[in-house]
């Protein structure tokens, strides 16, 4: 055995991490004069303890999955999309209009177009940097980040225009019709018998995502398509050699990349708002860098990465309002804390944990 | 044992270096076992091994790379801990790498003195500096113009730099990893007097290489290493290539391929008047035509950098280009839309490519995915439009490592945990086993063990008595002139000429290399 075992690397040594990340929070809190242990258990009891924690839980992990998911398949390809937010806002337009354009009889007929609708105005915005990037070499990560301000004035414009809703003095549209209600958790759960909360947001996008996350997985690792994405990323100089096209795959890798991160306005608009307003992705763009990272850009590791980042969202919200002197940014650096020690500092634990198995088994 | 080791070090007068027990495990992998080895001083002394025989680690411990995990090293008697580089500095221990670490935008002097400098300013060290170089060049024939940017010096007088710089601190003891990999022959010529040069005033020099005629040429004694220990130390006037050669791999090799002679039949290729520009606008092929017939393999000597690697990518379609290309008669394009590597495999091009883990492998796929890497499209691969038939490559693969001996035998693992000689069988096994009409092979055997050499010769002449056309690219002329049934050399972009491989030898061909024209190219 020249390796530790597959669960270590799973499950233990992301253990370890967290537990190292809630010590050093703990000393954080516990520096500003608070109780540690109760920060803690009213961050996870926010995020876990009832079915309304629950609900915002994974409904934010939602959003987290279809951007960490993006960044993934971009990543896969060697771009580094950082546009998740303007693409995800761009898409919320997109399935806006498709949802406004009919008076839909049934929210399951409403939701295969709207996915197009937003799919296909994500797609684009990620497809201009990615046309740039392989026809004229403009950074992607340059033009992505552009793309987002250019996409936050393009909302405002719109909702300030041509969408505004003209009975309100806020910047969104008219609700959607009625037709195209998506079924919330409470909705779809009542007729098994469970009594999920009402006021929490999750409703089935959160099943979009999971077969996103599916999807995903057969995409790289089961098609001919996934493995020119994954060679190309790999090896631009392997990719020439074996005549795969690197104009294609860019295009295409980004452009999948744009409609993943654009069904967060399918959970976030359609979801959620029923109406189009103007900063709805509220920063889960970025997050889904971090979360693709913190899942080793695999579907898998981004489904569990993005619940602990709802858990994080929704067990932040919770402190705030039950811990007054812990302010929003001691929140920010547990969370902080926590990415920090999950995701970049991997190796530090990673390191000792393999010495210890690799004496283990020779003691052994 | 420690006590007769103990015993015979105080009997010879203090050796330059000495290593004792030297051990150095990474991880489970142990890469040096329990090594003693004892260098005279004023001696040349060769350490020759396979490829992951443990020869750079070594040398990494020697020059503080690394820490050894055992064992002690004595600099001329004395033992002296090496626990970076700067102390093996100090101790008089200099390195010439393989890839040499010039600043190519500095001049040869400020080369030379970086991190020597005096003091803040630099007129003073650049004063001193080039006062020693014009001695040392004058001594040991080691001339270069102090004042030139690296950048702009050819690779030889770039290694001069480096064992300048070595010198101006004041090394007494050399290592060279691999000195002569880039060089001419005439070069490495001139290397070597170098090194006779230095030995005569009294410094002793370590090299390590992989080339036996080279330490058959120069060395006083040889080390020869495998897995990680050192299995012989001898003579080198007591020895003979054939022995060294079974000592590192530990069985008998044959170094010389046993083929028939060549029965050619009609051209495969056909190249007239090809010209590359490169994106600086610079010409890197200058009109070559050539042709390649079935059954022969043709092979293009030169140094690197002198058009090869344009040729053989403009060969497998990754690089535009002017000219005409002949497949079997039929022209390819050469700049349009069917230019590129799948077009060109669709006419019956295999390539193997110079740079197997830059570009024909993916090094973290695993092998059975790098066993059709560029064959990706392939229906025999594909369940339908969308889905790859993953079990049937794993199949397939299996069974292909089988016939090419790569070993380990394992699909699921990942490009990278093979052996350079495994990486390459795995792409051989691919590019051979699709039956091409003409194979391109560029550096079959670099950074290949000997034991596999001799198994990837073997394959590609057998695919040439099989009828193929071969063109074979190579830096290493033995590897030419034992192969090939035509030798072209090329030189700046154009073809110096052709050569019959049983007529001519290193060193005509190395003249050639170099630009010189020679009069045996009237047949």
């Amino acid at each position: 055995m020249d390796k530790m075992p597959r669960w270590a690397d799973v499950v233990l040594i992301p253990l370890i991490s967290l537990m190292l990340a809630f010590i050093a929070s703990g000393l954080v809190v516990l520096a500003i004069g608070e109780n540690p242990i109760q920060a803690i258990t009213v961050m996870v009891k926010g995020a876990l303890g009832s079915t309304s924690g629950l609900g915002y839980t994974l409904y934010y992990a939602t959003n987290y999955m279809f951007t960490g998911l993006a960044v993934a398949v971009a990543f896969h390809a060697r771009m580094f999309n950082i546009g998740g937010e303007g693409q995800a806002a761009i898409a919320g337009v997109g399935a806006t209009l498709v949802i406004l354009a009919f008076d839909w009889p049934h929210w399951a007929l409403a939701l295969p177009f709207a996915i197009m609708g937003a799919a296909l105005f994500g797609g684009f915005w990620a497809a201009v940097p990615a046309y740039l990037q392989a026809k004229r070499g403009s950074h992607i990560v340059i033009t992505t980040i552009m793309f987002n301000f250019i996409a936050a004035a393009v909302m405002g414009f719109l909702l300030n225009g041509v969408l505004k809703n003209p009975n309100t003095q806020n910047a969104e549209t008219v609700k959607f019709p009625a037709g195209a209600h998506l079924p919330t958790a409470h909705e779809m759960l009542a007729p098994l018998g469970i009594n999920f909360s009402k006021s929490a947001p999750l409703n089935i996008s959160f099943l979009l995502a999971l077969l996103c996350a599916f999807l995903v997985w057969f995409l790289l690792w089961r098609t001919r398509l996934g493995y020119s994405i994954r060679a190309f990323g790999q090896s631009e100089k392997g990719a020439k050699y074996a005549g795969i096209s690197a104009f294609k795959i860019i295009m295409i890798s980004m452009f999948i990349s744009g409609a993943l991160a654009g069904m967060l306005s399918i959970n976030v608009v359609m979801g959620e708002q029923e109406r189009l307003i103007k900063e709805f992705v509220e920063g889960a763009g970025f997050v889904g860098i971090a979360v693709a990272l913190m899942g080793r850009n695999h579907p898998v590791g981004i489904i569990l990465a993005s619940i602990l980042f709802g858990m994080l969202t929704q067990g932040g919200f919770e402190l705030l309002w039950e811990m007054p002197n812990i302010s929003k940014e001691v929140v920010l650096v547990i969370q902080g804390m926590i990415i920090l020690f999950t995701g970049a500092l991997d190796y530090m634990v990673r390191g000792p944990v393999e010495k210890l198995f690799l004496r283990m088994h020779k003691g052994a | 044992m420690a006590n007769a080791q103990l015993k015979e070090r105080q009997e010879t007068a203090a050796p330059a270096i000495e290593l004792v027990g030297i051990s150095k495990a990474f991880g489970p992998v142990q890469a040096n076992k329990d090594i003693t080895l004892s260098v005279a001083r004023g001696s040349i002394h060769g350490i020759v091994g396979e490829n992951g025989a443990g020869k750079s680690t070594l040398m990494s411990i020697l020059y503080g790379f690394y820490k050894a995990d055992a064992g002690e090293i004595y600099i001329g008697g004395k033992k002296t801990p090496i626990p970076d580089s700067s102390a093996a500095i100090a101790a008089g221990i200099g390195m010439v790498h393989q890839h040499f670490k010039l600043v190519e935008n500095f001049t040869v002097l400020e080369n030379v003195i970086l991190g020597m400098e005096d003091g803040p300013m630099l007129r003073p060290s650049l004063a001193k500096a080039r006062k020693l170089l014009q001695q040392l060049s004058d001594e040991y024939e080691l001339s270069v113009d102090p004042d030139a940017l690296v950048e702009n010096l050819s690779v030889g007088h770039q290694q001069r730099v480096e064992i300048l710089k070595a010198l101006y601190r004041k090394a007494d003891i050399l290592i060279l990893d691999e000195p002569t990999g880039v060089l001419t022959p005439a070069e490495a010529d001139h290397v070597f007097r170098i090194l006779q040069g230095l030995k005569e005033q009294g410094k002793t020099i370590i090299l390590i290489t992989h080339k036996l005629r080279e330490i058959m040429e120069i060395t006083d004694t040889v080390s020869v290493m495998r897995r990680g220990e050192m299995t012989a130390t001898v003579k080198t006037a007591e020895t003979s290539p054939e022995q060294l050669a079974e000592l590192m791999v530990g069985r008998k090799v044959l170094l010389q391929i046993d083929k028939k002679p060549a029965t050619p039949g009609a051209d495969i290729l056909e190249v007239k008047n090809l010209e590359v520009t490169d994106d600086k606008g610079v010409k890197r092929l200058k009109g070559i035509s050539l042709e390649v017939r079935a059954g022969e393999i043709l092979g293009i000597a030169g140094v690197s950098g002198n058009g090869q690697t344009e040729l053989l990518e403009v060969l497998g379609g990754y690089m535009p280009a002017s000219g005409t290309i002949l497949i079997n008669g039929t022209e390819i394009d050469l700049t349009g839309k069917h230019s590129d590597g799948q077009s060109r495999r669709k006419r019956g091009i295999a390539h193997v490519p110079e740079d197997r883990q830059a570009e024909g492998l993916i090094m973290d796929f695993a092998a059975w995915e790098n066993m059709i890497f560029g064959y990706q499209n392939d229906p025999a691969y594909n369940k339908n439009a969308l889905m790859m038939d993953n079990a049937a490559i794993r199949k397939e693969t299996a069974a292909k490592m089988e016939r090419f001996d790569v070993r380990p035998p394992i699909p699921a693992l990942q490009a990278k945990n093979f052996s350079g000689g495994n990486q390459q069988k795995i792409v051989l096994a691919r590019e051979i086993e699709r039956n091409p009409d003409l194979l391109l092979v560029g550096q079959p055997t670099r950074g290949v063990d000997i034991g596999a050499i001799e198994f990837i010769h073997q394959r590609i002449v057998e695919l040439r008595d099989e009828g193929k056309a071969i063109l074979l690219v190579s830096v290493e002329l033995e590897e030419i002139l034992s192969l090939s049934d035509r030798i072209l050399v090329m030189f700046d972009g154009h073809i110096m000429g052709e050569r019959d491989p049983a007529k001519t030898d290193e060193k005509e061909l190395g003249m050639l290399m170099a630009g010189m024209e020679t009069n045996g190219g009237a047949n």
